[in-house]
C-alpha cells in the first residue's frame, strides 16, 4: 500500500510532527529561547563582561527600596483593582442575567463591550482627559460647588486604579454573566422548594457554584493588570512606579538590559506563583 | 373521616394563547398515592408545577390543608418536589443535600444531621452520607432526592417523572421501593408519569389526563377494566375498539355492530351511536359456554412473541373490518393467514363515552 | 423593600454603564473640538482635527501597518494552531500533554515579558527592529489562543467523517482542506477574529520591537508624548468607528451564513 515496512514506520512515526512541529518550533524559538536569553542576560551586569555571571541585579532588587517598592505597589494596586472590579461586576452581571429580558441580554452585553473597541492606548488617554484638571470631572465638581478649586486626579494611583477597574469590570461582568447563565435553573427551584429565601438561595447555592467563574476572572484580572505598562504610565505618571514602568525605565534611559531582564523574571515569577495558587484552588474545588 | 388533604378546584392555565389545562378539579386524600398519567402535552407536569407553587394558574384555586395556597410561593408551601433531573446540589455532600431543607428552617446542626441520616437510612443510603452527588449512580441520586424532599415532612410530596432516567430493571425495583416508602412514611404522593404500567403498579388513584383535561379517574383496576373514554381504553393498555348503534334498551343494551348483534351493559339511549372496547386478554379463540358472545371470524395478520404471552393481531371478516388485538398463551399455536373464530364474555364488553 | 429592588438595580446598572461609556463619549465629543484643547468648554463642532489626522502620513501608514500586521499574523497563528491542534488531537505522541502545555504556555506570560525576551534575543543576535519582528511577537501571543480554541473543538465525531473521506481515497492534505478545516470553520474564525483584535490593539510588543515603520498604537503613543491634543481624539474616534464597522460587517456575514 504505502512503501515498504521501514519507510512506512518512519513515515507514520514522523507524521504527527508534520502537524505539531511548526507550532512547537515557533514556541521554542520565539518564546522559550527568549526567556532563556533573558535568564542569561539577567546574570550579567551593565558594565561587566558577558562571561561574568552574578546575581548582582537580583540583589539590587531586594536591597534598593525604590526597586522593591515598585513590586509592592504593583501588588497593592492589582489587589485593589481585582477586589473592586469583582464587587462592582457581580451585581451588574446579575442584573444582566436576571433582570434584563432574554431578548435584550445580548444587546446589553454588546453595549457593555462597545466602549472597549477603542484602542487601548486611546482609552487610557481618554481617562486622562476626563480626570485632568480642566477635564469633565473637575468641571462638574467645581461647578456644583463641592470643590473650590480643581483637584489633581490624574497622575495618581487613584487614576491608575480607575483606569484598570474600567476595563476589568467589563471583563469580569462577562465571565460572571457566563457563569450565572450556565447554572441550571432546577437548582434554584429545588432550593426554593425546600424553603430557601432568595438571599439564602444566593448564599448557599448560587454564590458557591459561581465561585469558580469568579476565581478564573479574578486570576485573569490579576495577571493582566500586574503586567500592564500603558495604564499606569499614562494615568499614574511617574510619581509612583509600578513594576512594568520600572522595567521599561531600565531599557529607555540607561539601556540596562541585564537589570530589566532580572526585573522581568521576578515579575514572571510572581505571576507564576499566582497561577499555581489559582490552579491548585480550582483543583481543590473540583474534588 | 377522610377529609381531602389537597383540593384542586377549577384550575385552568394558558401559556400565551395555548390552553394547557382546562377546568381541572381533583382531590388528594391523605396517605394516598396519586398518579397523574398522560402523554406529553397532556398538562400533567403543568398541573404538578401548579401544585408545587412554581406556576400560578390562570384560573382556579389550590387548597392544601384547607388553606388557599394558590398564590403561595414554593418556599412557603407545605409541598416538596422530586425533580426530573433530581437537582442535587453538586457542591454539597449527600448529607448536606438532605439536611438543606431543615437548615432553611433554622434547625440546629446536630438535629438536622441526625434527621437527615435517619431518612438516608430509610432509603438505604446512610453509608453514602459523606459522598458527593457525582459519585453516586442514577438510582442512588434518585433516592437522595427523595430523602431530601421527605425530611421536611411535607403534606404532599410531588414527583416529576422520577424514574424516567432509569433502565427498565432499575425502574421496576424503584417502583417497589417508592411504594414501600410511601406506605411507611404515610405522606400523600402525587407522581407524574407517561408510563401506564408504572401508574398501575404504584397508584391508589390514577388520574388519566389528555389535552389538558381529566379523561378518567379512579383505582387502577377500575380504570383499566372500565375505561370511560376511547382515549383511556387506548392509552391504558391496548384494546380492540369498534363502533355500534344501540337498537334496543331494556335491562341490557342490544347493540348492532360490524361484529354482530351484541349484548352490552352501560348507560346509553336507544338509537345512540356508541363505541365498544375489549381488552386483549378477554378476547378468546374458544367460547366455553352459551353465554359467550361470538364475534365472528377473523384472519390472523401478525403474531409476536412477547415472552410470557403472544400478541396476536387479526382483521375481522366483517364489513367494515375491525382490527382485533388478543393475547394467547405461548403453548397455543396460530398461523398467519389462518381464519379463527373469536369470542368474549358480555361482561368484558366495555362501553366507551364519546 | 421588594418594590425598591428593581429601581435600585436600574440605578446601579445605569451608573455603571455611564461609567463605562464616559471616556468614550468624551473622546468622540472632543474630537470635534474647535479649539486646541480636548477639554471643556466645547467649541465646535469642527472637522479640523480629522483633516489633520488624514493629512498625517505617519498616522495613516501606521494604520495600514497595523491592519496588515493583524491580518498576516492572525492567518499565520490560525494556520499553525490548526495544524498543531490536528496533530495533537489525532495522533498519540509521547509527551502530548507536555507539548500542549508548551504551546499554551505563552498565555500565562505578560506581553511585556514576551516583548522583553524577544527584544533581548534579537538585540543579542543583531536582528534589527522592524514590523516583522513585532509580527513574530504577535504570532507568539496569538498562537496559543488559536490552538486552544481549535483543539477544544476537535471531537470524536469528526474522526469518523475523516475516516470515511480516507476510505473514499482522499489523501491527508485533502482531508485537512476539504473536510477538517471546513467542519471547524467556527473555531478557525473565532481564533482569527480574536487574534485580529489582540494584534490590532497591541502596544508593548510593537513598541519594543519596531523603530521606524510602526503600528498605530505606538504612533498614537508618540502623539501622547507631545501633549494633549484633539488630534489624538480624532484618530481614536476613527479607530473606534472602524472597529464598529468591522463588527457590524462580521455580524452580517455570520448572520447571512446562518440564514443560508
Amino acid at each position: 500500500m504505502k512503501g515498504g515496512q521501514r519507510t512506512g514506520d518512519l513515515h507514520s512515526a514522523l507524521r504527527p510532527w508534520y502537524f505539531a512541529g511548526p507550532a512547537t518550533l515557533w514556541t521554542v524559538a520565539f518564546f522559550v529561547l527568549p526567556l532563556a536569553a533573558m535568564a542569561v542576560v539577567s546574570l550579567w551586569t551593565l558594565e561587566g563582561q558577558s562571561t561574568d555571571f552574578s546575581l548582582a541585579n537580583y540583589r539590587q532588587f531586594f536591597a534598593n527600596p525604590s526597586y522593591y517598592r515598585a513590586m509592592i505597589n504593583s501588588l497593592e494596586v492589582t489587589a485593589i483593582v481585582t477586589v473592586v472590579s469583582v464587587l462592582l461586576a457581580y451585581p451588574l452581571a446579575w442584573i444582566l442575567a436576571e433582570g434584563v429580558p432574554e431578548r435584550w441580554q445580548r444587546l446589553a452585553l454588546i453595549l457593555a463591550i462597545l466602549p472597549f473597541w477603542t484602542s487601548y492606548v486611546v482609552r487610557s488617554y481618554s481617562w486622562l482627559l476626563v480626570l485632568s484638571e480642566r477635564g469633565v470631572v473637575n468641571n462638574v465638581l467645581v461647578a456644583s460647588g463641592l470643590l473650590n478649586a480643581p483637584v489633581q486626579l490624574a497622575n495618581t494611583r487613584f487614576a491608575t486604579i480607575l483606569g484598570f477597574v474600567h476595563f476589568f469590570v467589563m471583563l469580569l461582568t462577562l465571565t460572571i454573566y457566563a457563569s450565572l447563565k450556565q447554572l441550571p435553573r432546577t437548582y434554584r427551584r429545588a432550593a426554593a422548594d425546600l424553603g430557601a429565601s432568595g438571599l439564602q438561595t444566593f448564599r448557599h447555592i448560587i454564590l458557591p457554584l459561581t465561585m469558580p467563574g469568579i476565581m478564573v476572572g479574578a486570576f485573569l484580572t490579576f495577571v493582566l493588570a500586574i503586567g500592564d505598562y500603558v495604564t499606569p504610565q499614562i494615568l499614574g505618571g511617574n510619581n509612583e512606579l509600578l513594576m512594568p514602568q520600572l522595567i521599561m525605565l531600565q531599557i529607555g534611559r540607561r539601556g540596562d538590559f541585564p537589570l530589566a531582564a532580572a526585573l522581568s523574571l521576578i515579575l514572571m515569577l510572581v505571576v507564576t506563583v499566582a497561577y499555581l495558587a489559582a490552579a491548585r484552588w480550582l483543583k481543590l474545588e473540583r474534588a | 373521616m377522610n377529609e381531602p388533604l389537597a383540593v384542586i378546584r377549577g384550575i385552568s392555565h394558558r401559556f400565551g394563547a395555548v390552553e394547557v389545562l382546562r377546568d381541572i378539579s381533583l382531590e388528594i386524600l391523605p396517605g394516598s398515592y396519586t398518579v397523574l398519567l398522560g402523554p406529553s402535552g397532556s398538562g400533567k407536569t403543568t398541573l404538578l408545577s401548579i401544585l408545587g407553587g412554581f406556576l400560578t394558574p390562570s384560573e382556579g384555586q389550590v387548597l392544601i390543608g384547607g388553606e388557599d395556597c394558590t398564590l403561595t410561593p414554593p418556599a412557603e408551601r407545605p409541598t416538596t418536589t422530586v425533580f426530573q433531573d433530581y437537582a442535587l446540589f453538586p457542591h454539597m455532600s449527600v448529607l448536606a443535600n438532605v439536611a438543606f431543607g431543615l437548615r432553611m428552617r433554622k434547625v440546629k446542626r446536630r438535629e438536622r444531621h441526625a434527621r437527615a441520616l435517619d431518612l438516608l437510612g430509610l432509603v438505604g443510603l446512610d453509608q453514602a452520607a459523606r459522598k458527593r452527588p457525582h459519585q453516586l449512580s442514577g438510582g442512588q441520586r434518585q433516592r437522595v432526592a427523595l430523602a431530601r424532599a421527605l425530611v421536611v415532612e411535607p403534606k404532599v410530596l410531588l414527583l416529576d417523572e422520577p424514574l424516567g432516567a432509569l433502565d427498565l430493571k432499575l425502574r421496576r425495583q424503584m417502583q417497589d421501593e417508592l411504594k414501600a416508602i410511601q406506605k411507611r412514611v404515610g405522606t400523600a404522593f402525587v407522581h407524574v408519569t407517561h408510563d401506564q404500567e408504572e401508574a398501575m403498579a404504584l397508584a391508589d388513584d390514577v388520574v388519566v389526563m389528555n389535552d389538558g383535561r381529566i379523561e378518567d379517574h379512579g383505582p387502577p383496576e377500575e380504570v383499566y377494566r372500565r375505561p370511560r373514554s376511547r382515549f383511556t381504553a387506548a392509552f391504558m393498555g391496548e384494546s380492540t375498539i369498534f363502533r355500534g348503534k344501540v337498537v334496543e334498551k331494556s335491562d341490557r343494551l342490544l347493540v348492532m355492530t360490524p361484529l354482530g348483534k351484541l349484548t352490552a351493559h352501560g348507560e346509553a339511549e336507544e338509537g345512540e351511536e356508541i363505541e365498544l372496547a375489549i381488552r386483549p386478554e378477554n378476547l378468546k379463540l374458544q367460547g366455553s359456554r352459551e353465554a359467550w358472545l361470538h364475534l365472528g371470524r377473523a384472519r390472523i395478520t401478525d403474531v409476536v412473541f412477547q415472552g410470557s404471552f403472544k400478541r396476536v393481531i387479526a382483521v375481522s371478516d366483517s364489513m367494515p373490518p375491525v382490527q382485533m388485538i388478543l393475547r394467547i398463551g405461548t403453548e397455543e399455536g396460530v398461523k398467519l393467514r389462518e381464519h379463527v373464530d373469536l369470542y368474549c364474555r358480555p361482561a368484558d364488553l366495555i362501553l366507551l363515552k364519546a | 423593600m421588594k418594590n425598591l429592588a428593581p429601581s435600585l438595580a436600574w440605578a446601579y446598572a445605569l451608573i455603571l454603564y455611564g461609567f463605562i461609556f464616559l471616556p468614550v463619549i468624551m473622546l468622540v465629543l472632543f474630537s470635534f473640538q474647535g479649539t486646541m484643547f480636548p477639554v471643556p468648554p466645547f467649541n465646535g463642532p469642527s472637522l479640523r482635527w480629522y483633516e489633520t489626522v488624514l493629512a498625517d502620513s505617519r498616522l495613516t501608514s501606521a494604520l495600514v501597518n497595523s491592519l496588515v500586521l493583524a491580518v498576516a499574523t492572525s492567518l499565520f497563528a490560525v494556520l499553525l494552531g490548526f495544524l498543531a491542534a490536528y496533530g495533537l488531537a489525532r495522533y498519540r505522541l509521547p509527551g502530548s500533554n507536555f507539548l500542549r502545555g508548551l504551546i499554551t504556555a505563552p498565555l500565562m506570560v505578560s506581553y511585556l515579558i514576551i516583548g522583553m525576551g524577544l527584544n533581548i534575543m534579537f538585540n543579542g543576535m543583531g536582528v534589527p527592529k522592524s514590523l516583522a519582528a513585532a509580527g513574530i511577537g504577535h504570532v507568539v501571543i496569538n498562537l496559543p489562543l488559536c490552538f486552544a480554541i481549535i483543539y477544544s473543538q476537535m471531537g470524536e465525531h469528526q474522526v469518523n467523517i475523516e475516516r470515511a473521506a480516507r476510505d473514499l481515497g482522499a489523501k491527508d492534505w485533502q482531508v485537512l482542506t476539504h473536510i477538517t478545516a471546513p467542519m471547524l470553520w467556527p473555531a478557525l474564525f473565532a481564533g482569527f477574529f480574536l487574534s485580529m483584535t489582540f494584534s490590532w490593539d497591541e502596544f508593548v510588543i510593537s513598541f519594543l520591537l519596531t523603530r521606524f515603520d510602526t503600528t498605530l498604537p505606538v504612533e498614537i503613543w508618540s502623539l501622547l508624548r507631545s501633549g494633549l491634543s484633539p488630534k489624538t481624539n480624532a484618530i481614536g474616534s476613527i479607530v473606534f468607528g472602524v472597529s464598529i464597522v468591522m463588527v457590524l460587517v462580521l455580524e452580517l456575514v455570520v448572520l447571512r451564513r446562518r440564514g443560508s
